[in-house]
Protein backbone atom coordinates (compact mmCIF):
# COMPACT_ATOMS: atom_id res chain seq x y z
CA UNK A 1 0.00 0.00 0.00
CA UNK A 2 1.55 3.30 -1.01
CA UNK A 3 2.01 5.74 1.84
CA UNK A 4 1.83 8.84 -0.29
CA UNK A 5 0.08 9.29 -3.57
CA UNK A 6 0.89 12.06 -5.94
CA UNK A 7 -1.69 14.79 -5.92
CA UNK A 8 -3.54 14.33 -9.14
CA UNK A 9 -5.80 16.53 -11.20
CA UNK A 10 -4.17 19.73 -10.02
CA UNK A 11 -5.98 22.47 -11.96
CA UNK A 12 -4.02 25.15 -13.72
CA UNK A 13 -3.49 27.71 -10.98
CA UNK A 14 -3.35 30.66 -13.32
CA UNK A 15 -6.86 30.23 -14.59
CA UNK A 16 -8.66 29.85 -11.30
CA UNK A 17 -9.15 32.58 -8.75
CA UNK A 18 -8.53 31.20 -5.31
CA UNK A 19 -10.20 32.70 -2.28
CA UNK A 20 -8.25 30.65 0.22
CA UNK A 21 -4.86 29.05 -0.18
CA UNK A 22 -3.18 26.86 2.41
CA UNK A 23 0.53 26.41 1.85
CA UNK A 24 2.74 23.90 3.55
CA UNK A 25 0.65 23.68 6.69
CA UNK A 26 2.03 21.57 9.51
CA UNK A 27 0.49 21.31 12.93
CA UNK A 28 1.63 19.33 15.92
CA UNK A 29 -0.06 18.98 19.26
CA UNK A 30 2.85 18.05 21.51
CA UNK A 31 4.23 14.86 20.04
CA UNK A 32 1.20 14.22 17.89
CA UNK A 33 1.59 15.39 14.34
CA UNK A 34 -1.87 16.29 13.06
CA UNK A 35 -0.92 17.82 9.71
CA UNK A 36 2.31 17.66 7.74
CA UNK A 37 3.16 20.02 4.92
CA UNK A 38 -0.38 20.23 3.63
CA UNK A 39 -1.19 22.49 0.71
CA UNK A 40 -4.65 23.03 -0.67
CA UNK A 41 -6.34 25.77 -2.69
CA UNK A 42 -9.98 26.74 -2.54
CA UNK A 43 -11.50 28.26 -5.70
CA UNK A 44 -13.61 31.37 -5.17
CA UNK A 45 -17.36 30.99 -5.28
CA UNK A 46 -17.19 27.23 -5.09
CA UNK A 47 -17.70 24.59 -2.48
CA UNK A 48 -14.67 22.53 -1.59
CA UNK A 49 -15.14 19.69 0.78
CA UNK A 50 -12.42 18.22 2.90
CA UNK A 51 -13.06 14.53 3.30
CA UNK A 52 -11.22 11.96 5.28
CA UNK A 53 -11.41 9.29 7.94
CA UNK A 54 -11.72 10.39 11.52
CA UNK A 55 -8.52 11.67 13.04
CA UNK A 56 -7.11 12.84 9.73
CA UNK A 57 -6.91 16.45 10.87
CA UNK A 58 -9.66 17.90 8.71
CA UNK A 59 -11.18 19.88 11.55
CA UNK A 60 -7.69 21.04 12.56
CA UNK A 61 -7.17 22.32 9.02
CA UNK A 62 -10.49 24.16 9.14
CA UNK A 63 -9.66 25.78 12.47
CA UNK A 64 -6.29 26.88 11.13
CA UNK A 65 -8.03 28.49 8.15
CA UNK A 66 -10.47 30.11 10.60
CA UNK A 67 -7.55 31.50 12.58
CA UNK A 68 -8.67 29.66 15.71
CA UNK A 69 -5.49 27.60 15.72
CA UNK A 70 -2.04 28.72 14.66
CA UNK A 71 -0.17 26.32 12.38
CA UNK A 72 3.22 25.08 13.58
CA UNK A 73 4.54 26.03 10.16
CA UNK A 74 3.09 27.09 6.84
CA UNK A 75 0.66 29.81 5.95
CA UNK A 76 -2.95 30.34 5.03
CA UNK A 77 -3.92 33.19 2.73
CA UNK A 78 -7.44 34.52 2.39
CA UNK A 79 -7.83 36.85 -0.59
CA UNK A 80 -4.06 37.09 -0.75
CA UNK A 81 -3.68 38.21 2.84
CA UNK A 82 -2.04 35.90 5.38
CA UNK A 83 -4.24 34.70 8.23
CA UNK A 84 -3.09 35.69 11.70
CA UNK A 85 -6.36 35.14 13.55
CA UNK A 86 -10.11 35.16 13.01
CA UNK A 87 -11.22 37.79 10.53
CA UNK A 88 -14.33 39.43 9.09
CA UNK A 89 -13.77 37.59 5.80
CA UNK A 90 -14.55 34.21 7.36
CA UNK A 91 -17.53 32.79 9.26
CA UNK A 92 -17.74 29.45 10.99
CA UNK A 93 -20.52 26.88 11.26
CA UNK A 94 -20.02 24.47 14.15
CA UNK A 95 -20.69 20.77 14.32
CA UNK A 96 -22.42 21.14 17.70
CA UNK A 97 -24.10 24.41 16.59
CA UNK A 98 -22.43 26.43 19.40
CA UNK A 99 -25.59 28.40 20.11
CA UNK A 100 -25.99 30.40 23.29
CA UNK A 101 -28.56 28.45 25.33
CA UNK A 102 -29.71 31.58 27.17
CA UNK A 103 -30.29 33.57 23.99
CA UNK A 104 -33.34 33.59 21.73
CA UNK A 105 -33.12 32.61 18.06
CA UNK A 106 -33.09 36.29 17.17
CA UNK A 107 -30.17 37.06 19.45
CA UNK A 108 -28.28 33.93 18.41
CA UNK A 109 -28.61 34.77 14.72
CA UNK A 110 -27.58 38.36 15.41
CA UNK A 111 -24.75 37.38 17.77
CA UNK A 112 -22.01 37.55 15.14
CA UNK A 113 -23.10 41.09 14.34
CA UNK A 114 -23.43 41.88 18.05
CA UNK A 115 -19.76 40.94 18.55
CA UNK A 116 -18.87 43.21 15.64
CA UNK A 117 -20.54 46.11 17.38
CA UNK A 118 -23.44 46.52 14.95
CA UNK A 119 -26.27 48.55 16.51
CA UNK A 120 -29.14 46.54 17.91
CA UNK A 121 -31.88 47.66 15.49
CA UNK A 122 -29.65 47.17 12.48
CA UNK A 123 -28.40 43.74 13.45
CA UNK A 124 -31.88 42.59 14.33
CA UNK A 125 -33.27 43.62 10.98
CA UNK A 126 -30.45 41.74 9.23
CA UNK A 127 -31.09 38.73 11.46
CA UNK A 128 -34.84 38.88 10.67
CA UNK A 129 -34.04 38.53 6.99
CA UNK A 130 -31.96 35.39 7.55
CA UNK A 131 -34.52 34.02 9.98
CA UNK A 132 -37.03 34.25 7.11
CA UNK A 133 -34.62 32.78 4.57
CA UNK A 134 -33.90 29.81 6.79
CA UNK A 135 -37.53 29.10 7.60
CA UNK A 136 -37.26 30.05 11.26
CA UNK A 137 -40.11 32.55 11.21
CA UNK A 138 -42.23 32.17 14.31
CA UNK A 139 -39.29 30.91 16.37
CA UNK A 140 -37.54 34.28 16.85
CA UNK A 141 -38.13 34.21 20.58
CA UNK A 142 -37.56 30.50 21.14
CA UNK A 143 -34.53 29.30 22.99
CA UNK A 144 -32.24 26.66 21.45
CA UNK A 145 -33.53 23.89 23.72
CA UNK A 146 -37.00 24.48 22.28
CA UNK A 147 -35.80 23.88 18.72
CA UNK A 148 -35.20 20.60 16.87
CA UNK A 149 -31.65 19.64 15.91
CA UNK A 150 -32.22 20.70 12.32
CA UNK A 151 -33.58 24.07 13.36
CA UNK A 152 -30.65 24.66 15.68
CA UNK A 153 -28.24 24.19 12.82
CA UNK A 154 -30.32 26.53 10.67
CA UNK A 155 -29.79 29.11 13.41
CA UNK A 156 -26.06 28.36 13.20
CA UNK A 157 -26.12 28.79 9.41
CA UNK A 158 -28.16 31.98 9.62
CA UNK A 159 -25.67 33.41 12.12
CA UNK A 160 -22.76 32.59 9.83
CA UNK A 161 -24.45 34.11 6.76
CA UNK A 162 -25.67 37.24 8.54
CA UNK A 163 -22.12 38.52 9.08
CA UNK A 164 -21.70 38.44 5.29
CA UNK A 165 -18.24 36.89 5.20
CA UNK A 166 -16.87 35.82 1.83
CA UNK A 167 -15.69 32.47 3.12
CA UNK A 168 -17.89 30.04 5.01
CA UNK A 169 -16.15 27.39 7.05
CA UNK A 170 -18.38 24.48 7.90
CA UNK A 171 -17.23 21.82 10.34
CA UNK A 172 -19.33 18.70 9.76
CA UNK A 173 -22.38 20.94 9.99
CA UNK A 174 -24.92 18.23 9.21
CA UNK A 175 -23.48 15.36 11.20
CA UNK A 176 -25.57 16.04 14.28
CA UNK A 177 -28.91 16.18 12.46
CA UNK A 178 -31.10 13.31 11.36
CA UNK A 179 -30.78 11.69 7.93
CA UNK A 180 -33.86 13.27 6.35
CA UNK A 181 -33.01 16.74 7.57
CA UNK A 182 -29.46 16.19 6.35
CA UNK A 183 -30.66 15.42 2.81
CA UNK A 184 -32.76 18.55 2.83
CA UNK A 185 -29.79 20.58 4.09
CA UNK A 186 -27.58 19.19 1.34
CA UNK A 187 -30.07 20.25 -1.32
CA UNK A 188 -30.44 23.66 0.28
CA UNK A 189 -26.69 24.02 0.46
CA UNK A 190 -26.41 23.51 -3.30
CA UNK A 191 -28.78 26.37 -3.98
CA UNK A 192 -27.06 28.49 -1.35
CA UNK A 193 -23.73 28.02 -3.13
CA UNK A 194 -25.39 29.07 -6.38
CA UNK A 195 -27.16 32.12 -4.96
CA UNK A 196 -24.48 33.51 -2.70
CA UNK A 197 -21.19 34.35 -4.28
CA UNK A 198 -19.28 32.87 -1.40
CA UNK A 199 -16.53 30.33 -1.00
CA UNK A 200 -17.54 27.32 1.05
CA UNK A 201 -15.13 25.04 2.84
CA UNK A 202 -16.99 22.02 4.03
CA UNK A 203 -15.52 19.38 6.32
CA UNK A 204 -17.30 16.05 6.33
CA UNK A 205 -16.69 12.37 6.90
CA UNK A 206 -19.53 11.32 4.61
CA UNK A 207 -18.37 10.35 1.14
CA UNK A 208 -21.84 10.67 -0.40
CA UNK A 209 -22.36 14.07 1.18
CA UNK A 210 -18.99 15.34 -0.04
CA UNK A 211 -19.56 14.21 -3.62
CA UNK A 212 -23.14 15.45 -3.62
CA UNK A 213 -22.46 19.02 -2.50
CA UNK A 214 -18.95 19.73 -3.78
CA UNK A 215 -17.40 21.42 -6.76
CA UNK A 216 -14.13 19.98 -5.51
CA UNK A 217 -13.45 17.18 -3.07
CA UNK A 218 -10.09 17.08 -1.29
CA UNK A 219 -9.33 13.72 0.24
CA UNK A 220 -7.15 13.75 3.31
CA UNK A 221 -5.34 10.68 4.50
CA UNK A 222 -4.18 10.37 8.10
CA UNK A 223 -0.99 9.83 10.06
CA UNK A 224 0.24 12.38 9.25
CA UNK A 225 -2.41 14.10 7.21
CA UNK A 226 -1.81 15.21 3.70
CA UNK A 227 -3.97 15.76 0.67
CA UNK A 228 -4.00 12.51 -1.21
CA UNK A 229 -6.31 13.42 -4.04
CA UNK A 230 -8.46 16.22 -5.40
CA UNK A 231 -11.54 15.25 -7.33
CA UNK A 232 -13.63 17.66 -9.37
CA UNK A 233 -16.95 16.20 -10.43
CA UNK A 234 -17.85 17.57 -13.85
CA UNK A 235 -20.96 16.18 -15.39
CA UNK A 236 -23.70 16.22 -12.77
CA UNK A 237 -23.14 19.55 -11.07
CA UNK A 238 -25.55 21.41 -13.32
CA UNK A 239 -28.24 18.80 -13.50
CA UNK A 240 -31.13 18.95 -11.06
CA UNK A 241 -30.60 18.06 -7.41
CA UNK A 242 -32.95 15.10 -7.87
CA UNK A 243 -30.85 13.27 -10.40
CA UNK A 244 -27.42 13.64 -8.82
CA UNK A 245 -27.66 10.53 -6.68
CA UNK A 246 -28.48 8.43 -9.78
CA UNK A 247 -25.77 9.93 -11.97
CA UNK A 248 -23.13 7.36 -13.07
CA UNK A 249 -20.28 9.78 -12.43
CA UNK A 250 -21.56 10.44 -8.91
CA UNK A 251 -21.69 6.73 -8.20
CA UNK A 252 -18.25 6.13 -9.71
CA UNK A 253 -16.65 8.87 -7.64
CA UNK A 254 -18.26 7.62 -4.44
CA UNK A 255 -16.93 4.12 -5.18
CA UNK A 256 -13.51 5.37 -6.07
CA UNK A 257 -13.20 7.45 -2.88
CA UNK A 258 -14.28 4.51 -0.78
CA UNK A 259 -11.61 2.40 -2.48
CA UNK A 260 -8.90 4.81 -1.44
CA UNK A 261 -10.22 5.34 2.07
CA UNK A 262 -11.22 1.83 3.10
CA UNK A 263 -7.74 0.73 4.11
CA UNK A 264 -7.54 3.61 6.61
CA UNK A 265 -10.74 2.73 8.40
CA UNK A 266 -10.33 0.33 11.27
CA UNK B 1 -39.03 25.96 34.78
CA UNK B 2 -42.14 24.51 36.32
CA UNK B 3 -43.33 26.26 39.43
CA UNK B 4 -43.71 24.06 42.44
CA UNK B 5 -47.39 23.76 43.30
CA UNK B 6 -48.30 25.80 46.37
CA UNK B 7 -50.24 22.87 47.77
CA UNK B 8 -47.15 20.65 47.95
CA UNK B 9 -45.13 23.45 49.52
CA UNK B 10 -47.76 23.82 52.24
CA UNK B 11 -47.96 20.07 52.74
CA UNK B 12 -44.21 19.93 53.15
CA UNK B 13 -44.37 22.67 55.79
CA UNK B 14 -47.24 20.90 57.59
CA UNK B 15 -45.22 17.65 57.75
CA UNK B 16 -42.14 19.35 59.19
CA UNK B 17 -44.00 21.53 61.68
CA UNK B 18 -46.33 18.67 62.61
CA UNK B 19 -43.38 16.43 63.38
CA UNK B 20 -41.87 19.25 65.42
CA UNK B 21 -45.11 19.71 67.35
CA UNK B 22 -45.42 15.96 68.07
CA UNK B 23 -41.77 15.69 69.11
CA UNK B 24 -42.25 18.66 71.42
CA UNK B 25 -45.37 17.17 72.97
CA UNK B 26 -43.89 13.73 73.72
CA UNK B 27 -41.43 15.44 74.64
CA UNK B 28 -38.22 14.05 73.16
CA UNK B 29 -36.30 16.22 75.60
CA UNK B 30 -37.18 18.76 78.25
CA UNK B 31 -35.11 21.22 76.28
CA UNK B 32 -37.26 20.79 73.15
CA UNK B 33 -40.37 22.97 73.00
CA UNK B 34 -43.34 22.38 70.75
CA UNK B 35 -43.82 24.24 67.49
CA UNK B 36 -46.72 26.25 68.85
CA UNK B 37 -44.80 27.34 71.95
CA UNK B 38 -41.88 28.41 69.81
CA UNK B 39 -44.12 30.39 67.46
CA UNK B 40 -45.76 32.14 70.40
CA UNK B 41 -42.32 33.04 71.71
CA UNK B 42 -41.40 34.32 68.27
CA UNK B 43 -44.47 36.56 68.21
CA UNK B 44 -43.66 37.88 71.71
CA UNK B 45 -40.04 38.56 70.81
CA UNK B 46 -41.10 40.28 67.62
CA UNK B 47 -43.76 42.43 69.27
CA UNK B 48 -41.56 43.66 72.10
CA UNK B 49 -38.89 44.66 69.62
CA UNK B 50 -36.19 42.27 70.89
CA UNK B 51 -36.02 40.47 67.57
CA UNK B 52 -35.75 43.73 65.68
CA UNK B 53 -32.80 45.07 67.67
CA UNK B 54 -31.17 41.63 67.56
CA UNK B 55 -31.34 41.54 63.76
CA UNK B 56 -29.88 45.01 63.43
CA UNK B 57 -26.84 43.58 65.23
CA UNK B 58 -26.72 40.22 63.40
CA UNK B 59 -27.30 41.61 59.93
CA UNK B 60 -24.21 43.82 60.12
CA UNK B 61 -21.58 41.06 59.85
CA UNK B 62 -23.95 38.96 57.76
CA UNK B 63 -24.63 41.56 55.09
CA UNK B 64 -21.04 42.81 54.98
CA UNK B 65 -19.64 39.29 54.94
CA UNK B 66 -22.04 37.98 52.32
CA UNK B 67 -21.52 41.03 50.10
CA UNK B 68 -17.72 40.67 50.30
CA UNK B 69 -17.92 36.91 49.73
CA UNK B 70 -20.23 37.28 46.73
CA UNK B 71 -18.35 40.09 45.01
CA UNK B 72 -14.83 38.94 45.82
CA UNK B 73 -15.74 35.27 45.52
CA UNK B 74 -17.26 35.56 42.04
CA UNK B 75 -14.45 37.84 40.89
CA UNK B 76 -11.72 35.56 42.15
CA UNK B 77 -13.59 32.51 40.89
CA UNK B 78 -13.74 33.92 37.37
CA UNK B 79 -10.07 34.81 37.51
CA UNK B 80 -9.11 31.36 38.79
CA UNK B 81 -11.28 29.73 36.14
CA UNK B 82 -9.68 31.73 33.34
CA UNK B 83 -6.07 31.26 34.31
CA UNK B 84 -4.46 28.03 35.37
CA UNK B 85 -1.72 29.99 37.17
CA UNK B 86 -4.24 31.60 39.47
CA UNK B 87 -5.89 28.27 39.85
CA UNK B 88 -2.68 26.84 41.29
CA UNK B 89 -2.14 29.93 43.41
CA UNK B 90 -5.60 30.37 44.94
CA UNK B 91 -7.57 27.12 44.74
CA UNK B 92 -5.63 25.41 47.55
CA UNK B 93 -6.38 28.33 49.89
CA UNK B 94 -10.09 27.97 49.38
CA UNK B 95 -10.04 24.20 49.58
CA UNK B 96 -8.26 24.51 52.95
CA UNK B 97 -10.72 27.21 54.04
CA UNK B 98 -13.64 25.00 53.09
CA UNK B 99 -12.49 22.06 55.14
CA UNK B 100 -11.05 23.97 58.11
CA UNK B 101 -12.72 23.36 61.48
CA UNK B 102 -13.83 26.95 61.83
CA UNK B 103 -15.02 26.83 65.41
CA UNK B 104 -11.53 25.80 66.47
CA UNK B 105 -9.95 28.63 64.52
CA UNK B 106 -12.11 31.38 65.94
CA UNK B 107 -9.76 32.01 68.92
CA UNK B 108 -7.02 32.77 66.40
CA UNK B 109 -9.25 35.28 64.63
CA UNK B 110 -10.03 36.92 67.95
CA UNK B 111 -6.32 37.25 68.72
CA UNK B 112 -5.73 38.78 65.32
CA UNK B 113 -8.79 40.98 64.88
CA UNK B 114 -10.34 41.36 68.31
CA UNK B 115 -13.92 40.72 69.25
CA UNK B 116 -15.52 43.35 67.06
CA UNK B 117 -17.24 43.35 63.72
CA UNK B 118 -14.08 42.45 61.78
CA UNK B 119 -13.76 39.01 63.33
CA UNK B 120 -17.43 38.27 62.72
CA UNK B 121 -17.22 39.37 59.11
CA UNK B 122 -14.23 37.06 58.77
CA UNK B 123 -16.20 34.13 60.10
CA UNK B 124 -19.02 34.81 57.65
CA UNK B 125 -16.53 35.10 54.77
CA UNK B 126 -14.66 31.93 55.69
CA UNK B 127 -17.97 30.09 55.69
CA UNK B 128 -19.41 31.65 52.55
CA UNK B 129 -16.53 32.34 50.21
CA UNK B 130 -14.91 28.96 49.42
CA UNK B 131 -17.98 27.39 47.85
CA UNK B 132 -18.68 30.55 45.85
CA UNK B 133 -15.11 30.71 44.56
CA UNK B 134 -14.81 27.01 43.82
CA UNK B 135 -18.19 26.77 42.07
CA UNK B 136 -17.50 29.87 40.00
CA UNK B 137 -14.05 28.76 38.93
CA UNK B 138 -15.15 25.29 37.91
CA UNK B 139 -18.13 26.68 36.01
CA UNK B 140 -15.89 29.14 34.17
CA UNK B 141 -13.40 26.42 33.37
CA UNK B 142 -16.14 24.17 32.01
CA UNK B 143 -17.53 26.64 29.49
CA UNK B 144 -18.08 24.58 26.33
CA UNK B 145 -15.03 25.01 24.10
CA UNK B 146 -17.09 25.41 20.97
CA UNK B 147 -18.91 28.42 22.45
CA UNK B 148 -15.62 30.14 23.15
CA UNK B 149 -14.36 29.25 19.67
CA UNK B 150 -17.59 30.63 18.28
CA UNK B 151 -16.98 33.91 20.11
CA UNK B 152 -13.46 34.09 18.72
CA UNK B 153 -14.48 33.08 15.20
CA UNK B 154 -17.08 35.87 15.14
CA UNK B 155 -14.46 38.38 16.25
CA UNK B 156 -15.38 38.76 19.91
CA UNK B 157 -12.75 40.48 22.03
CA UNK B 158 -11.51 38.74 25.18
CA UNK B 159 -13.81 40.93 27.24
CA UNK B 160 -16.78 40.17 24.94
CA UNK B 161 -16.14 36.48 25.36
CA UNK B 162 -15.92 36.74 29.15
CA UNK B 163 -18.99 38.98 29.53
CA UNK B 164 -21.25 37.60 26.81
CA UNK B 165 -20.31 33.93 26.77
CA UNK B 166 -18.35 32.68 29.77
CA UNK B 167 -20.24 34.44 32.57
CA UNK B 168 -23.77 33.75 31.29
CA UNK B 169 -22.77 30.17 30.58
CA UNK B 170 -21.36 29.77 34.09
CA UNK B 171 -24.24 31.59 35.77
CA UNK B 172 -26.36 28.59 36.80
CA UNK B 173 -23.45 27.09 38.71
CA UNK B 174 -22.32 30.49 40.00
CA UNK B 175 -25.82 30.97 41.38
CA UNK B 176 -25.91 27.55 42.96
CA UNK B 177 -22.58 28.41 44.59
CA UNK B 178 -24.07 31.68 45.80
CA UNK B 179 -27.01 29.85 47.32
CA UNK B 180 -24.76 27.40 49.16
CA UNK B 181 -22.35 30.15 50.15
CA UNK B 182 -25.03 32.45 51.48
CA UNK B 183 -26.65 29.72 53.55
CA UNK B 184 -23.21 28.94 54.97
CA UNK B 185 -22.82 32.67 55.64
CA UNK B 186 -25.99 32.64 57.74
CA UNK B 187 -24.54 29.76 59.75
CA UNK B 188 -21.30 31.72 60.07
CA UNK B 189 -23.06 34.83 61.36
CA UNK B 190 -24.74 32.90 64.16
CA UNK B 191 -21.59 30.92 64.88
CA UNK B 192 -19.68 34.18 65.24
CA UNK B 193 -22.23 35.50 67.72
CA UNK B 194 -22.13 32.31 69.74
CA UNK B 195 -18.35 31.98 69.74
CA UNK B 196 -16.99 35.53 69.71
CA UNK B 197 -19.31 37.88 71.57
CA UNK B 198 -22.96 37.18 72.24
CA UNK B 199 -24.81 39.84 70.28
CA UNK B 200 -27.95 39.90 68.20
CA UNK B 201 -29.70 36.65 67.42
CA UNK B 202 -26.81 34.63 68.84
CA UNK B 203 -27.34 36.45 72.11
CA UNK B 204 -31.04 35.53 72.20
CA UNK B 205 -30.07 31.90 71.56
CA UNK B 206 -27.39 31.67 74.24
CA UNK B 207 -29.24 33.84 76.78
CA UNK B 208 -32.52 31.91 76.42
CA UNK B 209 -30.66 28.66 76.77
CA UNK B 210 -28.95 29.84 79.94
CA UNK B 211 -32.30 30.70 81.57
CA UNK B 212 -33.95 27.54 80.14
CA UNK B 213 -36.37 29.60 78.03
CA UNK B 214 -36.28 27.03 75.26
CA UNK B 215 -39.23 28.34 73.22
CA UNK B 216 -37.42 31.68 72.79
CA UNK B 217 -34.21 29.90 71.85
CA UNK B 218 -35.95 27.88 69.16
CA UNK B 219 -37.88 30.96 68.04
CA UNK B 220 -34.56 32.69 67.37
CA UNK B 221 -33.17 29.68 65.50
CA UNK B 222 -36.39 29.42 63.51
CA UNK B 223 -36.26 33.10 62.59
CA UNK B 224 -32.76 32.87 61.15
CA UNK B 225 -33.71 29.81 59.07
CA UNK B 226 -36.81 31.64 57.83
CA UNK B 227 -34.73 34.65 56.85
CA UNK B 228 -32.23 32.43 55.02
CA UNK B 229 -34.99 30.65 53.10
CA UNK B 230 -36.64 33.93 52.12
CA UNK B 231 -33.34 35.31 50.95
CA UNK B 232 -32.52 32.22 48.88
CA UNK B 233 -35.94 32.42 47.25
CA UNK B 234 -35.26 36.04 46.36
CA UNK B 235 -31.93 35.01 44.84
CA UNK B 236 -33.66 32.37 42.73
CA UNK B 237 -36.10 35.00 41.43
CA UNK B 238 -33.22 37.29 40.51
CA UNK B 239 -31.52 34.46 38.65
CA UNK B 240 -34.68 33.66 36.70
CA UNK B 241 -35.08 37.27 35.63
CA UNK B 242 -31.43 37.65 34.65
CA UNK B 243 -30.93 34.41 32.74
CA UNK B 244 -34.28 33.34 31.41
CA UNK B 245 -33.22 30.88 28.72
CA UNK B 246 -30.53 29.33 30.86
CA UNK B 247 -32.89 27.37 33.03
CA UNK B 248 -32.95 24.32 30.81
CA UNK B 249 -29.74 22.85 29.50
CA UNK B 250 -27.58 23.30 26.48
CA UNK B 251 -28.64 23.08 22.88
CA UNK B 252 -26.02 20.47 22.21
CA UNK B 253 -27.29 18.09 24.88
Amino acid sequence: MPQTKEVIATPDTREIDYAVRARGISKSFGDVEALRNLSLDFPRGQLTSVLGPSGCGKTTLLKIIAGLLAPTSGEVEVNGKPVTGPGPDRAFVFQDFALLPWASTLRNVAFGLELRGVAKSERESIAEKYIRDFGLTGFENSYPHELSGGMRQRVGLARALSVDAQVLLMDEPFSAVDEQTRRKFQEDLLSLVQQENKTFIFVTHSIEEAVYVSDQVAILLPRPSRVSEIIRPTSFRNKGTDSIRRDPEYLDIVDKIWESLRSYVE
Amino acid sequence: MRSRPLFLKLLSAVIVFGAWEIAGRIPVSNAFPTFVESMLALVTLTLDGTMFTAYVETLKPLVVGVAISAALGIGLGIWIGLSSKFDWLFSPIFIVMQSAPLAALIPLLIIAYGIGLTSKVFVVCIMAMPVIVLNTSSAVRNTPTSMIEMGRAFLGTKLDIILRIIIPSASPIIFSGLRLGISAGFIGAILAELKITPTGVGDIISFSRSIADYPSMYAAIFSIILLAVLFLNLLEKIEKVLFKGNIRGYASD
